[in-house]
């Protein structure tokens, strides 16, 4: 196998005198889609923001390309690594175009502003997501699974190497869950390497990657998702109980693998 | 982007008001007059009017003219880059206590009987002090979050406000309260040649920095850590951004008192004319500021046999057009 893309060695992270986790080493190879699931305040969402440098870790590495991102700044960081955050909230009613060309914002020099080339670029990525249509509508009036789609193309104008998104279904409904992850799936496609935390361990059938299952600690286990994502491992990483089942697809008569807890109310066992 | 007609617009509005208000006045002036009276200055035509017409408008009107103009710009684009940084429509130029720190420090020089130079050195001296006071009291973990920023603004605000209450209240009732009292109204009658040399050069040097700034404002305002995220240097940003307001806010009050509003409603006017983004909105604020002031000096002037003070009127006509822009947008930032 290639040399990883990311190396993260040792990583711990604290707040104040809470520490989140401890010990992680974690590989991601060019292409893939790593999953990273586990219960909530494991730290997954944490970590995804230490690789991305939005947060410093408090021991360990993180190596892009070779590179220890702690010595780059935040601009060179930019241009390496993007981040789809979770909790955006909006501000101003920018057109969506305007949003997306935000990406282009680590090329430009600190009193710069987005040339035809940038626009062109951002005009690109918007078209990637089959967002185009509302290039100038104001992003504040889109729907959330719209907005994250317009997001998900800023991260894309940013010409990383790498894209780190944090829940990027959490919010959305059924219909907009698939629609973000169909367009991650064609951007998976395409080659672009992602890390992607999830409170749903479905997602992580369903890309050509490997799942990480992390538990409070950060004690991680890595490998592709029907190893990592079994019964045994599920139940004890969320301590209720989960089964994975299979099913036919009536469409096309594929497989398709999904997980479910056993919702057993005490009183009903 | 925005149409051509709108450039035009914002380009000769200020500056045909800035004509107007060279012949509008108690003492009328015929606009023909005041036009050769300007050309004169440049072209050998000959001098066919009398002297205390020409002192009036080119010692008296232009100067304040000039001062009304880049004080309402600089609060506007001030403003208008606040609101941005702070992700908030509410915010004006005073969030940091640079207008109650400058107000104490003019309050300062009156009781002490200082001329107006020095007056005008010691506001802005202490405008500058204020908020480098409020930047290192927000400042924690080696970064300067904007909830820690109005915070610690509105500390140091009630803080010098309590201070010149303090002062107004050991001052002369006689003689220093109410030159203080006035000042604070806010007046552009100290309009001087001097002055203009004074307040102009930080008024144009902090527009010039925030101009630079636009798009950065833009991708700030998407929030810190996104910012970040984004490759923006936001600590050094947000630095830049307020050195450059306190600059403007500053000598804005060390010359003409406080003149408050402007850096509030201005800018909402400029985001219905041309949109949110600051690489639009800056340039209009400028120019919608300017104008505004002049407007304002100009009712402040001659609506009645004295002077109306300018924080007066700022106030008295821009708060119900600010309830009026509210109840029209309803709250959204449009």
């Amino acid at each position: 196998m290639s040399a990883p893309l990311i190396e993260v060695r040792g990583a711990a992270f604290s707040f104040g005198e809470h520490a989140v986790f401890g010990g992680v080493d974690l590989d991601v190879y060019s292409g893939e889609v790593l999953t990273i699931l586990g219960p909530n305040g494991c730290g997954k969402s944490t970590l995804l923001r230490c690789i991305g440098g939005a947060l410093a870790l408090a021991r360990g590495t993180v190596h892009l390309e070779n590179v220890d991102l702690s010595t780059l700044d935040a601009r060179a960081r930019a241009r390496k690594i993007a981040l789809l955050f979770q909790d955006h909230s909006p501000s101003f009613p920018y057109p969506v175009l305007d949003v997306v060309s935000m990406g282009r914002t680590p090329y430009l020099s600190a009193f710069g502003a987005p040339s035809a080339q940038d626009i062109a670029i951002a005009e690109e990525a918007l078209e990637q997501v089959g967002m185009s249509h509302l290039k100038k509508r104001p992003y504040t009036d889109l729907s959330g699974g719209e907005r994250q789609l317009v997001l998900l193309a800023r991260t894309l104008a940013q010409q990383p190497a790498v894209i780190l998104l944090d829940e990027p279904t959490a919010h959305l409904d059924f219909k907009n869950q698939v629609r973000s992850l169909r367009q991650i799936g064609a951007l998976a496609e395409r080659g672009v390497t992602m890390i992607m935390t999830t409170h749903d361990p479905n997602q992580a059938f369903l890309f050509p990657g490997r799942a990480a299952l992390m538990r409070p600690g950060g004690s991680l286990t890595v490998g592709p998702p029907p190893k990592v994502i079994t019964d045994e491992s599920l139940s004890a990483a969320y301590g209720i109980g989960v089964s994975v089942l299979s099913v036919g697809r009536p469409d096309s008569g594929g497989e398709l693998k999904f997980c479910t807890p056993w919702y057993n109310w005490p009183h009903k066992n | 982007m925005i149409k051509p007609r709108t450039v035009a617009l914002m380009i000769l509005l200020p500056l045909a008001t800035l004509y107007a208000s060279l012949f509008i006045g108690r003492f009328a002036v015929h606009p023909g007059e005041v036009a050769r009276i300007l050309l004169g200055q440049f072209l050998p035509i000959p001098h066919d009017w009398p002297r205390s017409v020409e002192t009036i408008v080119l010692q008296i009107r232009l100067p304040r003219a000039i001062l009304a103009m880049f004080v309402g710009a600089g609060l506007a684009v001030s403003g208008a880059a606040y609101q941005g940084m702070f992700r908030n429509p509410l915010v004006s130029t005073d969030i940091l206590g640079v207008t109650a720190a400058s107000g104490f420090g003019a309050a300062v020089a009156l009781l002490l009987s200082q001329n107006l130079i020095a007056l005008q050195i010691i506001a802005f001296a202490f405008g500058l002090a204020g908020v480098g006071l409020t930047y290192l009291l927000a400042r924690v973990y080696r970064s300067t979050p904007v909830l820690m920023l109005v915070l610690s603004g509105v500390v140091v605000a009630a803080f010098f406000s309590a201070l010149l209450s303090g002062a107004k209240y050991v001052a002369d009732p006689e003689s220093k309260l109410p030159a203080i009292t006035y000042w604070l109204l806010g007046s552009l009658n100290a309009a001087s040649v001097t002055s203009l040399k004074m307040a102009l050069p930080p008024i144009i040097a902090g527009s010039i920095g925030l101009l630079c700034m636009r798009w950065m404002i833009n991708v700030l305002s998407m929030g810190d850590e996104e910012a970040r995220a984004l490759g923006v240097r936001t600590e050094w940003l947000k630095g830049g951004i307020i050195v450059c307001t306190t600059l403007i806010t500053a000598a804005a009050v060390s010359v003409c008192g406080i003149v408050g509003w402007v850096g509030l409603v201005i800018p909402h006017v400029g985001r219905m004319l041309v949109g949110p983004d600051h690489r639009a909105l800056l340039p209009a604020s400028l120019s919608i500021g300017a104008t505004y002031l002049l407007f304002i000096d100009y009712i402040a002037r001659t609506a009645s046999a004295s002077e109306i003070p300018l924080g007066i009127l700022t106030a008295m006509i821009g708060a119900p057009f600010f309830a009026m822009l509210l109840r029209k947008t309803r709250g959204s930032w449009e």
